[in-house]
């Protein structure tokens, strides 16, 4: 061991660091949480005002214009006329009851179907076959939507593959109409429903329906008070997708819809054919109320909390 | 937690009303279109560029199919660098022309009326463009290119809308557009309509022939009595409608499969449907509505040279022909059919035939017929029947 004769220059242990604007703002902000907070929500925030607030915001004003029929120019006159013919048009109330119906009917069928998938998948299979499952529920939507839309039409179709399948057993293909959206529209959604009742189950302890056994509750029993009111909010939520999108949907009653129209059909005639934007704006607050109210009554029950 | 609500609510409706007001001032100093261009007595060098608005099929570069373009001959011919857009309805063709963004338009006669009244399109010199005078005589200067005896674009090509059926369920061959109308019952479910307001100018069509009393002239000038008549007639149709189409695809699709069986169509379709299909279509004995679509330029054409180069280029017999030929309609001159084996199938200029056709033209309050006693109903008013009788 040798030792060394020279010693080392004399060092702070720390040098003081250098104050530029980039070190001056992070310790202003390191003293102002509520700053820092700011910052990072500002972008986001206007991001939100400007695309979702404003633009309905926009809809909303829109709606109380006119248009000048013939050179479709917009005039900025206040005028009530879009929305009392909105609301006391005998065409309106019924493709809005027609809509709200085929929205409905879809949200049902895609929950009974979509209840016991999801139960097979949290419950019954083996962890291998979970994953097959939900990749088999996802795949579908790796697909076009409307590759999916006109898949149906040639299925649903006079010399398509349904009708050959009934026809032996004395049955037929409903045809293009109310029935083929509605059949559509539960295909097109079954996965956003699927999906978030699986969730649902999967956070239901095994050991609760265990105890429910043992306790000798039999399996209607059990479904019913425990595990229902577990993913009620699960429900709710694939009830919300699936209501919502068909409530807004134009393209799938286009492709199978035969001559009906709905409300979403309404809205793109009146800003493509009519070129009268006031009125379209006018029949889009019809979906629009209808979603409100559904979401109003769906935290009435609590089930929002949860989620 | 609940404080921080409470702001971001706050920035949130801060941020919100702020848009809001910027938006209605600047909607406020829009508006307007009372530009009433003048047309050009003289060319100038064209500009290098053209921007234009145009059906699907017309105005095609190779971008689509590569042996399909006539726009690069066009480019090389005039030094103009092509931009297209496309439309997928008049109504669409309106809406972008009102951006004053293109230069020239392929409008069809369900827009033409409406872009020379909002001052959208300028008048045109037709002495400026060379192959004006090849164009057919019946196509020039009528009421959906014309406006006071001053011309507002030079023809296109034309087509009928014909009555198209399937052979093996329809019979006895229909000559009437009956099948569709008054007789439709005996093909519930079945039958098929063009799915835009101008239809109702079929069922006008049919009860001008069929119901002398109403005294309907012309299928596009209709009062509010002529009109209610006619949406009635289509109301009952509806029962027996199984689909609206207005994408051709869908309705080759229909005929194919037997989904549809009788309905309106085009000649287009007719010659695409699949081979062996069981299908004819006619010219009924009342006639037909149909199309004669008309280049027109911008008021605000930012390159007017280049526009009436192109007007001047698709009027010229082999532009004009590959361009109509590809879209499936009778093209503008007689000079086009040489470049075109499938003329007769579309009775190019066979008067007699296009006599019969009622071109589409925008139903306007000033009775497009003549007549000054009464008001007629406008475009928005068929609009809004036509959603009413579709329900």
């Amino acid at each position: 061991m040798t030792t060394t004769s020279t010693t080392p220059p004399v060092r702070a242990a720390v040098a003081p660091p250098r104050a530029t604007p980039a070190r001056k703002g992070s310790a202003i902000l390191s003293r102002h949480p509520r700053l820092r907070l700011g910052l990072l929500l500002s972008a986001p925030l206007v991001w939100l005002g400007l695309v979702y607030i404003v633009a309905l915001v926009a809809l909303l004003i829109t709606a109380f214009w006119s248009v000048d029929s013939f050179t479709g120019e917009i005039s900025q006159t206040w005028t009530l006329d879009n929305i009392i013919e909105v609301v006391t048009g005998s065409l309106y109330q019924t493709v809005t009851l027609r809509t709200v119906g085929v929205a409905l009917a879809v949200t049902v069928i895609d929950i009974v179907i979509a209840l016991p998938v999801a139960f097979f998948m949290a419950k019954v299979a083996s962890p291998r076959m979970q994953r097959i499952l939900v990749i088999a529920v996802l795949t579908p939507l790796w697909a076009s939507y409307l590759v999916k839309a006109y898949a149906w039409r040639s299925v649903l179709s006079q010399d398509g593959i349904l009708n050959w399948l009934v026809t032996p057993l004395g049955g037929s293909t409903p045809g293009y109409g109310l029935p083929a959206v509605i059949i559509t529209l539960s295909y097109l959604w079954l996965p956003y429903v699927i999906l978030p009742i699986y969730a649902g189950l999967d956070r239901v302890p095994d050991s609760l329906l265990e105890a429910s056994g043992d306790l000798g509750g039999k399996t209607w029993s059990t479904l019913r008070l425990i595990v229902l009111p577990i993913i009620w909010p699960a429900i709710i939520a694939g009830s919300i997708f699936a209501f919502s999108l068909s409530l807004g949907d134009y393209i799938t009653v286009n492709i199978v819809g035969g001559a009906n129209q709905m409300l979403g059909n309404l809205v793109y005639t009146n800003v493509g054919a009519a070129n009268n934007l006031p009125l379209a704006a006018a029949i889009a607050l019809i979906p629009i109320v209808i979603i409100f109210g559904y979401l109003a009554l769906v935290r009435r029950t609590g089930a929002l909390d949860n989620l | 937690m609940k404080r921080t609500t409470a702001r971001t609510r706050a920035v949130i409706s801060g941020v919100a009303l702020v848009s809001a007001t910027l938006l209605l001032t600047a909607c406020g100093t829009s508006g307007g279109g009372d530009t009433k261009a003048e047309a050009p007595t003289k060319l100038g060098d064209t500009e290098g560029a053209i921007s234009i608005l145009a059906w699907p099929g017309y105005v095609e570069d190779g971008s689509n199919d590569p042996t399909v373009d006539w726009v690069t001959p066009f480019v090389e011919e005039t030094g103009c660098k092509v931009t297209t857009k496309t439309f997928g309805t008049s109504d669409e063709a309106f809406s972008l022309m009102k951006t004053g963004d293109y230069d020239v338009v392929s409008a069809s006669g369900d827009a033409s009326l409406r872009l020379v009244a909002a001052g959208e399109v300028a008048p045109v010199n037709t002495d400026l463009i060379e192959n004006y005078d090849g164009i057919y005589d019946f196509l020039k200067m009528r009421e959906w290119n014309s406006v006071d005896g001053v011309s507002y674009g030079i023809p296109h090509g034309y087509g009928a809308n014909l009555l198209m059926y399937n052979t093996e369920e329809v019979t006895p061959a229909p000559t009437s557009w009956d099948v569709v109308f008054d007789k439709s019952g005996d093909y519930a479910g079945k039958v098929t309509a063009y799915d835009s307001p101008i239809y109702i100018a079929d069922a006008a069509l049919y009860l001008m022939k069929h119901q002398p009393d109403l005294g309907i002239e012309n299928p596009y000038a209709l009062d509010a009595d002529q009109l209610a008549a006619s949406v009635d007639l289509l109301k009952e149709q509806r029962a027996n409608i199984g689909e609206y189409w207005s994408d051709y695809l869908k309705e080759i699709q229909a005929f194919e499969t037997g989904d549809s069986v009788v309905g309106t169509s085009w000649q287009v379709i007719k010659n695409s449907l699949a081979e062996g299909t069981p299908a004819e279509a006619i010219l009924p004995e009342e006639g037909a509505t149909g199309w004669s679509d008309t280049w027109m330029i911008s008021s605000k054409a930012k390159n007017p040279n280049c526009a009436y180069a192109w007007l001047d280029y698709i009027a010229s017999p082999e532009a004009n022909a590959t361009a109509t030929g590809y879209f499936g309609e009778a093209p503008s001159s007689q000079a086009a059919c040489e470049f075109r084996t499938d003329c007769e199938s579309y009775h190019a200029g066979d008067e007699e035939y296009a006599s019969q056709i009622w071109y589409w033209t925008t139903p306007i309050a000033d009775c497009v017929d003549g007549r000054t006693d009464v008001t007629c109903t406008d475009y928005s008013e068929w609009t809004s029947a036509w959603q009413e009788i579709k329900g």
